[in-house]
């Protein structure tokens, strides 16, 4: 055996590990190790020093500073007495989220299965308390309540606007090719250029709907200067942008539907509504809770669009957590951002794995 | 998957066609959506032909009719005095994106046909090992002060000091699907999470503010999608050929290049596309890791609201000159895109 031929049957010996070592040793440098001292940092308070800078351990202090300190305001908002209102809605989530656990307990539950609930249940009812208590006279909703209106009603809305638009370029129109190719556009652009584009669209003086704001008489309105104009503003600009993802890709699962169920429905004389709700709807619920879910977890990492579009304001008012984590890296405030980051990461993570096995009967083969 | 139902379309018709006025409401609403995704376009084409006074009066619609159009912000942009500082960011964009896609593409690809065909069996004890090791370089650095390269260096070998006696004596250990759920998983992590040690790590090897850093960064962003998507790719090539190659004596090295490759392209140009979208428009990253020679489109973009107020007309040219490729891109392989996020979004 020469020398070529050893190391030959070396490499193929090797190839295992040349295979996947590579992706491995990436996501270990720039995702695992960066991971673990974002956690040592959110655990210490960052400090300039003559020639250099010092870190001192401080256990969950910045944790403390945020959930429950001087900065509770920024991350949950400012929190006030709940209004009677108010408690009647904790109320009727508290209601409804125990009917959802008697159901599943009465199909016959498992420990593990309880449990997680349960915390689901947990961690859906302090949101809501949050809501209730930030909405309340004097109160104002922080980075991490902004952050679940722009995911969850952003990503609620995109789907439906999406399964909307699929719905309508799945009948045999003749150019709907061009539609198609037109609605798919949007996402080809950097949110950037999204976010400076609709400061111009919500510009009521100066904007090309300038005329229609006049003659609506909300011609002095400034879209950016009232905290749920803001939002509103940078979630119309996020749905713009990821409308066409939903759209692409349900229009793709509603032409791979089978026709011969549609067409027997259609003989026996079903309406369109019924064909939907029985036969397209239970077709597209894997890809539908797949969709949520990716656009979720993208949604959680919004800051383009706030950052420029509102820069955040008024206040705080339309700040996404990435933003806030943002802000406070560029105070120095390394420790309190890396602690914003780190309760980022678990909200998303929780989200994922709850929604992941509430999902998985319904989710069939997933 | 992809319904392009050509024999089937005679049949298609008589169910699908609407009736005339569900069709008449159903053009009424595509136009409307395609006014309201054409129309910011078509804003961005005027402003970019707006002097300042123009856009400052109020809303013109029509070049030629309402205001005169005027090429000073391209002629500013791309003329003798600006033109580096606008092509510096076109090309380090264009590089940043071309590269990392490409890298990401081959890393991941190469992780992802293993994870299918090979069988890996890590040990738990080896890993839990090794982050025990890490523990103690960052514990050493940051809290002792050692120099990083010691710190590291002594984690690391404690790691193998520890891992090689004890090696035999593990016995649980993890299995591909674990090892393609740590990768992919990473896709959940937000990236504001991870950047401040990323900035600091670049820091020290002295390479912010430099295509390279951003490259791998993107590269290590980019790696979950690309496993994610082309798995399910390489999974569904016949195992047949490859053992017919393997019979002939074909390394692994020349059957994934001559054989799992040529037969994936089709998910090779998808994940390729939405991979360079994604680098294409990033902008958190770069706005950590560059300033101003690594300094990409989006942050030129965002640069542009000056201290004397937003300045649209420059915004728009750029803006423009920057969705140009990617969006010729989109038109011309539309399909394959479509196709990418479908592999993703059915078999998820």
């Amino acid at each position: 055996m020469d020398r070529r031929d050893r190391f030959v049957a070396w490499a193929d010996r090797a190839s295992p590990g040349v295979f996947l070592m590579p992706a491995v040793l990436v996501v270990l440098a720039l995702s695992i190790f960066p991971l673990i001292i974002s956690l040592y940092l959110s655990l210490t308070r960052f400090k300039f020093e003559k020639g250099g800078f010092s870190l001192t351990f401080i256990g969950w202090l910045n944790y403390k500073k945020l959930l429950f300190g001087s900065q509770q305001f920024h991350l949950l908002g400012t929190l006030k007495t709940i209004s009677p209102s108010g408690w009647i809605i904790v109320g009727l989530v508290a209601v409804l989220l125990a009917v959802w656990l008697a159901a599943y307990l009465r199909r016959g539950a498992s420990a593990i299965g309880a449990i997680g609930r349960l915390l689901v249940i947990a961690a859906v009812l302090t949101v809501t308390l949050m809501f209730a208590s930030a909405s309340a006279p004097g109160g104002q909703i922080g980075t991490f309540g902004v952050t679940l209106i722009y995911v969850f009603v952003g990503v609620l809305a995109q789907y439906l606007i999406g399964l909307g638009l699929a719905l309508l370029c799945v009948q045999n129109l003749p150019g709907r090719g061009f539609f198609r190719l037109v609605f798919f556009l949007p996402m080809m652009i950097t949110p950037v250029g999204v976010a400076y584009t609709f400061r111009m669209m919500t510009d009521t003086t100066k904007g090309p709907f300038a005329p229609l704001w006049q003659w609506v008489g909300l011609g002095d309105f400034a879209w950016a200067a009232t905290a749920w104009g803001a939002r509103i503003a940078v979630m119309i600009g996020d749905a713009w942008q990821w409308i066409p993802f939903m759209f692409v890709v349900l229009l793709a699962a509603l032409e791979g539907q089978s026709r011969e169920q549609i067409e027997a429905a259609h003989v026996d004389g079903a309406s369109g509504w019924q064909i939907f709700r029985f036969i397209t709807w239970p077709a597209i619920i894997p890809v539908t809770l797949t969709l949520i879910l990716i656009r979720v977890i993208e949604g959680f990492k919004i800051v383009d669009l706030p950052n420029v579009l509102t820069n955040g304001g008024p206040g705080i008012a339309s700040e996404s957590l990435t933003l806030h984590a943002f802000t406070a890296w560029r105070t120095l405030d390394l420790g309190g951002s890396a602690a914003i980051a780190y309760i980022l990461l678990f909200v998303v993570t929780f989200f994922c794995t709850a929604f992941v096995n509430l999902t998985r009967s319904a989710g069939g083969a997933r | 998957m992809t319904a392009r139902a050509t024999p089937q379309k005679p049949r298609r018709r008589g169910l699908n066609e609407p009736g005339p006025a569900q069709k008449a409401m159903s053009y009424l609403l595509l136009g409307f959506w395609a006014f309201i995704v054409l129309f910011p376009m078509y804003w961005l084409g005027v402003t970019s032909l707006k002097l300042p006074v123009d856009v400052n009066d109020g809303p013109d619609y029509l070049p030629g009719l309402d205001f005169d159009p005027s090429l000073h912000a391209w002629q500013y942009l791309f003329g003798r005095e600006m033109i580096n500082d606008t092509m510096r960011p076109y090309y380090n964009t264009v590089v940043v994106a071309l590269a990392s896609s490409v890298l990401a593409l081959v890393v991941g690809s190469m992780a992802a046909y293993a994870l299918v065909r090979i069988q890996y069996r890590p040990k738990l004890g080896t890993i839990l090992l090794f982050i025990a090791g890490v523990g103690i370089a960052i514990v050493a650095i940051v809290t002792f002060g050692m120099p990083w390269k010691v710190g590291v260096a002594i984690g690391m070998a404690l790691f193998v000091l520890a891992a090689l006696p004890l090696r035999s004596g593990f016995k649980r250990s993890l299995k591909n699907d674990d090892i393609a759920f740590w990768i992919v998983s990473q896709r959940i992590m937000p990236p504001v999470t991870v950047v401040v040690p990323i900035y600091v790590l670049f820091q020290q090897f002295n390479m912010l503010d430099t295509r390279a850093a951003l490259i791998f960064t993107y590269v290590a962003v980019n790696i979950p999608i690309v496993v994610w998507l082309m798995r399910d790719f390489f999974a569904s090539i016949p195992l047949e050929l490859e053992e017919a190659a393997i019979v002939d004596g074909c390394s692994r090295y020349r059957i994934f290049w001559s054989i799992v490759l040529p037969l994936s392209k089709p998910g090779l140009a998808a994940t390729f596309i939405l991979v360079l979208i994604m680098a294409w428009n990033e902008y958190l990253l770069a706005l950590f890791l560059s300033s101003a020679n690594a300094q990409t489109l989006p942050l030129l973009i965002a640069a542009q609201n000056a201290t004397r107020g937003p300045q649209w007309w420059y915004m728009s040219v750029l803006i423009i000159v920057m969705i140009l490729p990617v969006v010729m891109l989109a038109i011309l392989l539309a399909r394959y895109i479509t196709r990418g996020l479908l592999i993703g979004a059915v078999k998820g």
